[in-house]
C-alpha cells in the first residue's frame, strides 16, 4: 500500500471515468496517518465556507455544511444521499433533528448540491472502518482529513446500505449535537445564565428557572460564528423522541398524487427527446446505418452516430423510438461473438477443475481434514438485471459554454465529474441537478452508466436541450448485471455430525470476499475464487455478491444437515459460536416461526441466515409447489439484527421489499447471452414477481442488540433464495442447485 | 386533424399523430407526468389510466382509439379542493411507496378494482393487481386496498 491516500478504481468501460466502484475502493495508509493526529474537526473550513455560500440565503445561517437554520426557525438539512425510496433521507433527518432537538414539523430535507463541498465525509470514514475490519479505527482521524478524501473520491454515493450507518452515525448525529451546543452557548450569553441551566426542546433553548426561551432562529446568526465542538456527547437512546420512531416518510405524499418529479419527467422549453441503441454485443462498434428510414418518420429531426451506438433525436419519444426501430444499424461484435451463457459456465468449470484460484481466504488445513469422501455439490446462478421501474432518462443542455444535466443518479457528484470528463469542460462549467430516482438497486452508479457520457455527447452537438430516454429493451440488454456465477462446495461431516472441513470454490468476475461474511465457526474452511471476465459489465446488485454466496452456503449447509441426519436449524446452531448474535437471530427466528410445528401435506419449511453489510437476517419460509411448477410462498418469518433501527416502519418496508426481490430473482429471473448479446428484451421474458405470488404473511422482527449499526436496504435479499430452495426441498425432496427455479426466462 | 377527448374532466383537442400511444400524449402533449413510462408493451402497468372508467395501459393504446372518450389520470383523482381520494390516503397511511415510480399506476388499478368490486377479496386483488413493483411494496398495496375499503383497520400496523 502507498504511504499517501490512494484510490483504486475498476473502470469497466473504455470511457475515462472518475467514478468509484462501490465495492472496490481502497485507501492506503490512512489509518497510519490518522493515528498520529489529534483533534477531530467536524469542519473542513474551506468546504464549510463553500457550502454556506451555496446554501444559506438572506436570514439563513449554515452549520457544518449539512444544515442551515433560518430566522423563522425553519431548519433545512442537506442530504448527500439519494433517497430511492428506502427512507434514508427521512432517517437522516430524524438523526440530525434528534440530536439538535429540532421541532420535526419545521424540518425540511433537500438533496445536497452535486458540488465537492458536499462530498460525504461520514461515508468515507465508514467504509474505511469496515475495510480495515475495525469500525473504531477511524475515530482518530480528523474529519477535515476525511472530508478531503471524500472530495478526492467524488464521494456522494448511495450504496452499501450506508446512509444511516455512516452518514447518519458518523456525521449527522454529531453535527446536530454540536450545533445544539453552539445554540446553547449563544443563549447562555444572551440570557446571562450558565449554560448548564439551559435545556432544549422543539427548536428552542429554554431557561426553566426564569421561564424564558429563545427560538433557534433568533440564535442562529451568532451561533454560526462559533467553532463547533468536534466530539459532542450524543443523547442516551432512552431520551430519544424522533429516532426509533416510525415517523411517516417525508417523500411519500408526492408519490401518491403524481406530483413527484423523476428524471423521466423533467422538461424545459424547446427540449427534444432522443433514444438510443448501442451495440447488442457489448464491446461492439457501429459500422454503418442508413438514416433515411428514421428521418422519414414524422417528428424525427436528426440521427446521431456514436462510436458504439446510434441515437435518434425527435420532437417526442414516440417519434424517436419509431425512427430508431425503422433503421437496421450494423454493429461489430467486438470479437465477443463466441460468448454465451454456456461458454461462461464452461470457463468457470474449467477454472475450478484446474484448481489455481486467484484468491483464497479461510482458516485451518482444509486439505488434510477433507477426508476421502466429502459431500459435494455444484451450484449455478445467472446474470441478474436490476430492472428498476424507471428506465434511464437524463436531460442535458449545452449553452453559452455551460452544461446542465438533470436526472436521478446514485452519486450526483461523480455523475457531474463524468460529464466533466466527457465534455472536456472545466468542472465549474458543469452542473448536475439531482432529481428523484425511480428505483436503482445498484444500477444508477455512474461508473456503470454510459447514459451520462451518451447524453453529454448528444448535448454538446445540439443547439437545444435533449432528454435521452432508454427504452426498456435497451435497459434490459445493456445492464450492469449481478455476476453469473458458479460454485463447487465440499465438506467433510465427521462421525460426530460436525463439519471437519468445508470448501467453497466459486467462479465469477471477481472475488466476493469483501462483501460477504462467512458466519460459521469451523475448524477448517477455504473460500477460493476463480476469475473470468466476459464482455458484460458486472455491477453492484442489491446486496452485492451476497445473493450468490448466501445461496451457495445456506443451500449447502442444508444439504449437509440432511446428509448428517440433523435438523437444519440444529445443524446450523452446532456450528455457530455460543452467545453470538448469529445464534440469537437463528434461535429467535426458529422460535417465532414455530419451526417444529407440523405443516400441511406438500408444504415445506426452509431456513437460511446470512450476514451482509453488518446486519444479520434469518428467514424461515413455508412454501409448496403449484401445479404449474411455480413455487408458492405461504409464510415468511424474519428476524433482523441491524444493531439498532432508526425508523422501524421504514426498516420493515426495506426487509419486505428486499425479501421479495430475493424471491423474484430466485424464482424467475435470468439474463442469458448468445453471440455476446443479451437474449432478454423486456418484462415479457425477464419476469418479475407480481403481487399474487408475493407472500401473504410476512412477520418481521428486529433485535435491538445495540451492536454497530448495520445496513437495512440490502440484507433482506440474500437469505430469501436459499430459504425458499430449502423449503422446496423439504416439500418435494428435490434440491434446487441452479437458479432461477423456473426456466421461463428463456435460455 | 385534432382528436377530441376529455382528460380529467376537461375537453381537449389533441394534435398528436394518430398512432402515438396515449401515454406519450398524456406526458408530452398535456404535460401530465404522473402517468409513467415503464415498458412500452403493457407488461408493467406503470402507465395505467382510466378510459371511460376501465383500467387501461396507456402505452399500448393509440391516441386515435380514445376519440370521444373520457380519460382519468392520477392527477384527476383528487376530489374538490384537492382532497385526496380514499385510496391515495390509504397509500399514505400504509406508507406504501418506496421509489414511487410505479405507484400512480398501482393506485389507478386499485381505484378501478374498488369501483368494480366494492370490497375486493384477496383473490380479486391477486387477479386485478398485476402491475409490477420492483421495490416489492406488494404486501402494503394489499393492506392499503383493504384499509381503503374498510376491511382491516389494522392494515397500517407499524406505520405512524
Amino acid at each position: 500500500m502507498a504511504d499517501n491516500p490512494t484510490l483504486e478504481m475498476e473502470q469497466p468501460t473504455p470511457v475515462k471515468r472518475k467514478g468509484v466502484k462501490r465495492r472496490a475502493f481502497l485507501i492506503g495508509g490512512v489509518a497510519v496517518v490518522g493515528a498520529g493526529l489529534f483533534g477531530i474537526s467536524i469542519l473542513d473550513s474551506n468546504a464549510v465556507k463553500t457550502a454556506a455560500k451555496l446554501t444559506a440565503g438572506k436570514g439563513e445561517h449554515s452549520f457544518a455544511t449539512w444544515l442551515k437554520i433560518a430566522e423563522d426557525n425553519v431548519i433545512t438539512i442537506y442530504s448527500p444521499h439519494t433517497d430511492i425510496g428506502q427512507g434514508s433521507n427521512t432517517g437522516l433527518a430524524q438523526m440530525l433533528a434528534e440530536e439538535l432537538d429540532a421541532a420535526w414539523d419545521q424540518v425540511k430535507l433537500v438533496s445536497a448540491p452535486a458540488e465537492s463541498a458536499f462530498a460525504n465525509v461520514g461515508l468515507g470514514r465508514g467504509f474505511m472502518g469496515e475495510m480495515t475490519g475495525q469500525p473504531g479505527i477511524v475515530n482518530g482521524i480528523p474529519q477535515s482529513f476525511l472530508s478531503f478524501i471524500a472530495r478526492q473520491m467524488n464521494l456522494q454515493i448511495t450504496g452499501g446500505s450506508s446512509a444511516l450507518r455512516y452518514t447518519g452515525q458518523v456525521t449527522f448525529q454529531k453535527v446536530g449535537a454540536a450545533t445544539r451546543l453552539a445554540l446553547i452557548e449563544t443563549a447562555a450569553k444572551r440570557l446571562g445564565v450558565p449554560a448548564g441551566e439551559l435545556t432544549t426542546q422543539d427548536s428552542h433553548v429554554i431557561h426553566a428557572k426564569s421561564s424564558r426561551s429563545l427560538p433557534y432562529g433568533k440564535l442562529a446568526a451568532e451561533a454560526a460564528t462559533l467553532s463547533l465542538n468536534n466530539e459532542p456527547e450524543l443523547k442516551d437512546p432512552k431520551n430519544y423522541r424522533l429516532m426509533r420512531q416510525s415517523l411517516p416518510r417525508l417523500d411519500i405524499p408526492a408519490k401518491v398524487d403524481g406530483t413527484a418529479q423523476y428524471g423521466m419527467d423533467f422538461s424545459v422549453p424547446d427540449m427534444r427527446v432522443a433514444t438510443i441503441m448501442a451495440a447488442p454485443a457489448r464491446g461492439g462498434k457501429l459500422t454503418s446505418v442508413d438514416e433515411a428510414p428514421a428521418l422519414a418518420v414524422k417528428g424525427v429531426e436528426k440521427v446521431i452516430k456514436l462510436d458504439d451506438a446510434v441515437a435518434v433525436v425527435a420532437k417526442g419519444y414516440w417519434a424517436a423510438i419509431s425512427g430508431l426501430r425503422a433503421m437496421t444499424p450494423q454493429f461489430t461484435d467486438g470479437g465477443n461473438g463466441a460468448i454465451s451463457t454456456a461458454s461462461i459456465f464452461k470457463a468457470y468449470d474449467d477454472l475450478i477443475a484446474k484448481g489455481e484460484p486467484a484468491g483464497e481466504a479461510g482458516e485451518g488445513d482444509v486439505k488434510a481434514a477433507m477426508g476421502p469422501k466429502p459431500v459435494e455439490a455444484k451450484y449455478q446462478v445467472p446474470f441478474l438485471h436490476h430492472a428498476m421501474m424507471e428506465p434511464f432518462a437524463l436531460t442535458a443542455h449545452f449553452k453559452d459554454g455551460k452544461l446542465d444535466i438533470w436526472g436521478g443518479m446514485q452519486d450526483p457528484l461523480a455523475t457531474k465529474m463524468m460529464a466533466v470528463d466527457v465534455s472536456g469542460l472545466d468542472s465549474d462549467k458543469v452542473t448536475f441537478h439531482p432529481m428523484l430516482i425511480g428505483g436503482s438497486f445498484g444500477r444508477r452508479l455512474p461508473m456503470y452508466m454510459e447514459i451520462v457520457s451518451q447524453v453529454t455527447k448528444l448535448a454538446m452537438q445540439l443547439p437545444y436541450p435533449v432528454k435521452l430516454i432508454w427504452s426498456r429493451e435497451e435497459e434490459i440488454a445493456q445492464g450492469a448485471y449481478r455476476p453469473q456465477s458458479a460454485a463447487v462446495l465440499k465438506a467433510n461431516v465427521a462421525a460426530n455430525k460436525r463439519i471437519a472441513a468445508y470448501s467453497n470454490d466459486y467462479a465469477q468476475t471477481e472475488s466476493a470476499e469483501s462483501e460477504t461474511t462467512f458466519i460459521y465457526n469451523l475448524p477448517a474452511v477455504a473460500r477460493r475464487n476463480y476469475e473470468h471476465k466476459s464482455n458484460q459489465i458486472t455491477g453492484a446488485w442489491r446486496s452485492v455478491n451476497s445473493t450468490q454466496q448466501g445461496f451457495y452456503n445456506e443451500s449447502f449447509m442444508d444439504e449437509l444437515a440432511h446428509a448428517a441426519g440433523v435438523d437444519p436449524v440444529e445443524f446450523r446452531r452446532n456450528h455457530l459460536k455460543a452467545d453470538s448474535r448469529h445464534l440469537r437471530v437463528l434461535d429467535e427466528c426458529a422460535r417465532l416461526a414455530n419451526w417444529k410445528a407440523p405443516l400441511p401435506e406438500g408444504v415445506g419449511r426452509g431456513v437460511a441466515i446470512v450476514e451482509s453489510f453488518k446486519t444479520i437476517v434469518a428467514h424461515v419460509i413455508e412454501a409448496s409447489v403449484k401445479e404449474d411448477g411455480m413455487p408458492k410462498v405461504h409464510k415468511i418469518t424474519t428476524v433482523v439484527d441491524a444493531g439498532s433501527i432508526v425508523n422501524p416502519d421504514a426498516a420493515k418496508a426495506q426487509i419486505e421489499g428486499g425479501t421479495i426481490m430475493g424471491l423474484s430473482s430466485a424464482i424467475g429471473e435470468a439474463v442469458t447471452l448468445e453471440k455476446g448479446a443479451v437474449q432478454q428484451s423486456n418484462f415479457s421474458d425477464y419476469p418479475l414477481l407480481k403481487l399474487a405470488d408475493a407472500p401473504l404473511v410476512h412477520d418481521i422482527h428486529f433485535i435491538d442488540s445495540g451492536a454497530y449499526m448495520g445496513g437495512i436496504g440490502e440484507p433482506g435479499v440474500p437469505p430469501a433464495a436459499p430459504a425458499l430452495a430449502n423449503a422446496l426441498f423439504a416439500a418435494t425432496g428435490k434440491r434446487v442447485r441452479n437458479l432461477p427455479i423456473l426456466t421461463q426466462a428463456k435460455a | 386533424m385534432a382528436i377530441n377527448t376529455t382528460i380529467n374532466g376537461k375537453a381537449v383537442a389533441l394534435t398528436a399523430e394518430p398512432d402515438t400511444p396515449l401515454l406519450w400524449v398524456i406526458r408530452e402533449e398535456l404535460g401530465l407526468t404522473g402517468t409513467k413510462f415503464g415498458c412500452g408493451i403493457a407488461a408493467c402497468g406503470a402507465c395505467s389510466v382510466h378510459v371511460d372508467g376501465e383500467i387501461t395501459r396507456s402505452c399500448s393504446v393509440p391516441v386515435s382509439d380514445i376519440a370521444g372518450k373520457s380519460i382519468t389520470t392520477i392527477e384527476g383523482l383528487k376530489g374538490a379542493e384537492g382532497k385526496l381520494h380514499a385510496v391515495q390516503q390509504a397509500w399514505i397511511s400504509a406508507q406504501v411507496p418506496q421509489c414511487g415510480y410505479c405507484q400512480s399506476g398501482q393506485i389507478m388499478a386499485a381505484v378501478a378494482l374498488i369501483e368494480k368490486t366494492g370490497k375486493p377479496s384477496d383473490e380479486q386483488i391477486d387477479e386485478a393487481m398485476t402491475n409490477i413493483c420492483r421495490c416489492g411494496t406488494y404486501p402494503r398495496i394489499r393492506k392499503a386496498i383493504h384499509a381503503a375499503t374498510g376491511q382491516a383497520a389494522t392494515a397500517i400496523e407499524g406505520a405512524a
